[in-house]
């Protein structure tokens, strides 16, 4: 790890956004995990996403588990809430904050150890009930923390870094996100910003459960020929179905998209998602068949990418429960509790 | 763009702005280093070899390398590099015991005409190497110029010894007091070679209405700097008026504060902005409440029974033409007359050679100035050489400095029988700096520090006595402070295409954003396309030869910070940072053929 912290200094021709920040505010400390982790560039495409979101930094928790991953929080967002939980329990802990102030933007972040394996149920239920936040898997397919073993996520016949065969099926996290009825899921890979960056924007834009696999190479422990996920592996097999540019605001559209080839997406707040297709027959409204793709094309040993499933009209666990517009943690006593003949009159209705 | 050539001497050697702006190439980073290990004497040595005069250029310096400084285009500030230098000088041991050993004589015998810095640095470069070096001067010291207008108050005469007896100790014959009155002569003497360093000795006139009849109250700068200087004139009346905006007339005005001026004032023609002094020393004479004038063109000079009592002046304004050049026009407001008792004028100063004569061999231009090629300084005599303020004009120390270690080489080369236009390249080292995984032979971690300040005499002392330094110099604490603002800009980033994975570690940690991954392209579109803007195109683009996604790396070397954080996330090494040192060819340098070592 780097000792120093990393220069305050920023270049003195950046951008700024609406706000006044430039992509150096939405950083946090300087990271500890390996040179290279592909981790760190997800951290970087969350900060840049944020930054041209022009997200007010205070508005957003981070919620983690335990891992590499799980890490990464501390090194982007550095002045936003944050919550470092137990193995697993990120999906939980982020429910609650997020029924308890339902104002804030909840990005939670997780591995592949984190949420195919100890936290695995976790993640089905927060998926399941469609909890308003984005989820992000750092999937890298091993365990680094303890030196290498395959988790849930490798695929069967990948070979770890001493050379032993991986026998157990995978998980595919993008299949299951699909099956539970995530409202908006991606996958997409830490060396390739210009896809994962909109991705990211355009998931905590979305209100519903949005899920984001990405694959992040482990550079110490499965970044090897015969690892299923390495830079050159995912880099041969990418299978891109689309990019996407995200529209906010009055943004007037700045690219000229050849016809046909673009199809406009709007979601619930206004904002506009810009795909551009690449493969021309896939639909990202078509539940079903993201799934049958997916499953398809992994057979061939491909890795989709890409926006796969996106309702712009979900609901969240809020609209489900119907709780009130103000969030629960700003209500005054009296009215959270509004006493005994209230509570009688209630009981009284159920005999 | 074609993949960048790191293996060019030039390439890094531009990366390192301060050395690059130097003109005697001094490895700038290189003594700061050693300033912050507190290795003063090493530091000064470094500056010793190339600079010739540390002491004096780290109080004198016009520091052509400070507006270059990278930290100036990171913050508002650049490092004070010529005051560091300083902080070299004053803080060494006794360095006698480094000095070039006066070695047997070659046989060959070289006069040098003037006992300026740059015939000092001529005899310097060429002692050592065995040849009889004379050194000629009208003044009964050696210094040239240096002793003579620079105002003690800036530079001590302790200094002016010390570091121009470091030079006549290695056996090099001074003639003080004695002129040269006749070039002709001279050449009769059967020297193998002379060097003419004589300076532009001769202050510029100005020729208004009543400069004749008011002449005993109005005196040419630098003549009079000098007198002043040999203790000839030790007062000046209250009123005094300046007239330039030179250097030469902030040490006018500086040094009438001293002998008796009250009400000093310097009065330019030009804006304020516009004039040719430094800004420091603007400063410095602002600092001593002499107010600076501007828009002001001298029209006469009043005089009232033989005696001066005021200069007239008529009022002009800026305009630019069509092509952005300035031009002074009449503002059309009444003419304004100021009172003095005395006049100093420094309007610039000009070469004179009326001791060279017509048909010696040496031809002279159309503005009486010698035919000198500007890379081996040879005059059209081929044994008669030029440098500093005499080959092209005034200038600064630094620059008669290079001259005379380039007019030194071409000497040298002549007299060994080689052929002097043939310029041996610089030898260059560039070395690795990693000590461990993430620790560097340097300190990476970058100072946020603003410039400090060194420290002045309280000015009531400082004007009391001409002879007393107004800068007191940066102590030890400050001075470390001063030195870890650096950012060690000869360390540099190394490349390697083949090592790199693509990873994105470089471009994520980066914190100047002057990485980019990207498909190739003419340098005009790869400026539009880099991470972040690109505003200067002097500053090089660091491009790799084809990645195997088939992107290149560019590196905009604008702002890097050396913090080596690239180098740090790299996991395959593909990133290094190494040190890049330039030797400059001396006289003598063991390089003499046009190979050349790089990484």
């Amino acid at each position: 790890m780097t000792y120093i912290a990393k220069p305050k200094f920023h270049h003195p021709g950046l951008k700024k956004n609406e706000l006044g920040y430039t992509h150096r505010d939405y950083e946090g400390k300087i990271s500890t995990l390996c040179a290279g982790c592909g981790h760190d560039s997800i951290t970087a495409s969350i900060i840049e996403a944020c930054y041209e979101l022009s997200i007010e930094p205070h508005r957003v928790a981070k919620i983690s588990g335990i891992g590499c991953s799980s890490k990464t929080p501390d090194y982007f967002l550095g002045n936003s809430h944050g919550f470092n939980s137990v193995h697993g329990r990120m999906p939980s802990v982020l429910t609650g904050a997020n029924l308890a102030n339902r104002d804030l933007i909840y990005l939670g972040v997780s591995g592949d150890g984190d949420s195919a394996s100890i936290g695995f149920g976790q993640f089905a239920h927060s998926i399941r009930r469609g909890v308003n936040m984005t989820y992000i898997v750092e999937n890298n397919g091993v365990y680094g923390l303890t030196k290498g073993q395959f988790s849930a996520t490798a695929d069967r016949g990948s070979k770890s870094k001493k050379g032993v065969t991986n026998t157990d099926n995978a998980i595919d996290l993008v299949a299951i996100a699909l099956q539970l009825g995530a409202t908006f899921v991606a996958r997409s890979f830490s060396g390739d910003k210009t896809q994962l960056v909109p991705l990211i924007a355009a998931a905590i834009r979305h209100k519903g459960a949005s899920f984001i696999d990405v694959i992040s190479p482990c550079i110490a422990f499965n970044n090897h020929a015969g690892s299923t996920k390495s830079f050159d592996y995912v880099r041969e097999h990418n299978d891109a179905v689309n990019r996407l540019d995200v529209l906010v605001g009055r943004d007037p559209i700045a690219v000229d998209y050849a016809p046909g080839t673009v199809q406009m997406v709007e979601q619930h707040d206004g904002s506009k998602i810009a795909l551009r297709k690449i493969d021309a027959d896939y639909d990202p409204h078509d539940r079903l068949g993201a799934q049958a793709f997916l499953q398809k094309h992994a057979a061939k040993g491909q890795i989709v990418t890409g926006l796969l499933y996106v309702d712009p009209d979900a609901e969240d666990l809020h609209e489900h429960l119907n709780t009130v517009e103000t969030p629960l943690n700003t209500l005054e006593a009296d009215t959270l509790c509004p006493g005994s003949a209230v509570l009688d009159k209630f009981n009284a209705s159920l005999r | 763009m074609k993949p960048t050539d790191i293996a060019a001497p030039d390439y890094f050697h531009k990366v390192v702005d301060c050395q690059w702006a130097c003109p005697a190439h001094t490895p700038v980073p290189e003594y700061i280093r050693l300033i912050a290990q507190g290795r003063y004497s090493d530091a000064y040595m470094i500056n010793w070899k190339s600079n010739v005069f540390p002491g004096i250029l780290g109080r004198t310096c016009d520091r052509p390398c400070e507006p270059a400084c990278r930290r100036g285009r990171v913050e508002e500030t650049p490092v004070a590099i010529c005051r560091l230098k300083r902080v070299a000088a004053d803080f060494k041991d006794d360095i006698r015991q480094r000095l070039p050993r006066p070695s047997p004589k070659n046989g060959k015998r070289v006069a040098l005409v003037g006992g300026g810095p740059a015939s000092l640095t001529v005899a310097r470069d060429l002692a050592p190497l065995g040849y009889h070096c004379t050194v000629f001067d009208g003044d009964p010291e050696a210094g040239g110029m240096m002793r003579t207008q620079i105002p003690k108050f800036r530079l001590p005469n302790s200094v002016i010894d010390e570091e121009t007896g470091y030079i006549l100790s290695l056996g090099i014959e001074f003639k003080g007091g004695h002129r040269i009155e006749s070039m002709k002569a001279l050449l009769t003497e059967k020297y193998d070679a002379i060097f003419v360093g004589s300076g532009a000795p001769r202050g510029r006139e100005l020729d208004i209405p009543g400069r004749k009849e008011a002449a005993a109250n109005i005196h040419i700068g630098i003549d009079w700097l000098s007198s002043v200087s040999f203790g000839h004139t030790d007062k000046i009346g209250k009123r005094v008026i300046v007239l330039g905006g030179g250097n030469t007339a902030m040490d006018c005005c500086r040094t009438a504060r001293r002998l008796g001026g009250e009400e000093v004032k310097v009065i330019v023609r030009s804006g304020f902005e516009e004039m040719k002094a430094s800004p420091w020393e603007k400063e410095d004479a602002l600092h001593e409440d002499i107010p600076i004038l501007n828009f002001l063109v001298p029209v006469a000079f009043v005089h009232a029974g033989g005696k001066l009592t005021g200069i007239t002046f008529q009022k002009v304004k800026a305009e630019y033409d069509d092509k952005g050049r300035r031009n002074l026009v009449p503002s059309g407001e009444p003419d304004q007359t100021i009172a003095c008792d005395d006049v100093l004028v420094a309007v610039g100063q000009e070469n004179a050679f009326p001791w060279i004569e017509q048909d010696c061999g040496i031809e002279f231009d159309k503005w009486h100035m010698p035919k000198v090629d500007p890379n081996t300084f040879v005059s059209t005599n081929p044994k008669v050489f030029f440098g500093g303020d005499a080959a092209f004009g005034p200038k600064n120390i630094i620059w008669a400095v290079a001259q005379g270690h380039d007019a030194a080489l071409s000497i040298h080369r002549l007299l060994s029988g080689e052929d002097i236009t043939e310029r041996p390249l610089p030898e260059v080292q560039i070395s690795s700096q990693k000590m461990g995984i993430h620790e560097w032979s340097y300190d990476n971690d970058i100072s946020i520090d603003k410039r400090y300040k060194v420290p002045h005499r309280d000015k009531i002392i400082a004007l009391k006595d001409i002879r007393t330094e107004v800068e007191l110099g940066y102590d030890v604490k400050l001075a470390l402070g001063e030195a870890h603002r650096c950012l060690n800009c000869d360390v540099q980033t190394v490349f390697s295409t083949s090592l790199c994975i693509e990873c994105d570690a470089c471009v994520d940690i980066c914190p100047m954003d002057c990485i980019t991954f990207t498909e190739n392209g003419e340098e005009a579109d790869l400026r539009q396309r880099l991470k972040a803007p690109s505003p200067h195109p002097d500053q090089d683009l660091y491009v790799s030869s084809d990645l195997k996604t088939g992107r290149v790396m560019v590196k905009d070397e604008d702002v890097c910070l050396h913090c080596g954080l690239c180098a740090e996330r790299c996991p395959t090494g593909a990133w290094d940072m190494q040190k890049y040192f330039i030797e400059m060819t001396y006289a003598g340098s063991a390089c003499p053929t046009k190979s050349r070592s790089a990484a």
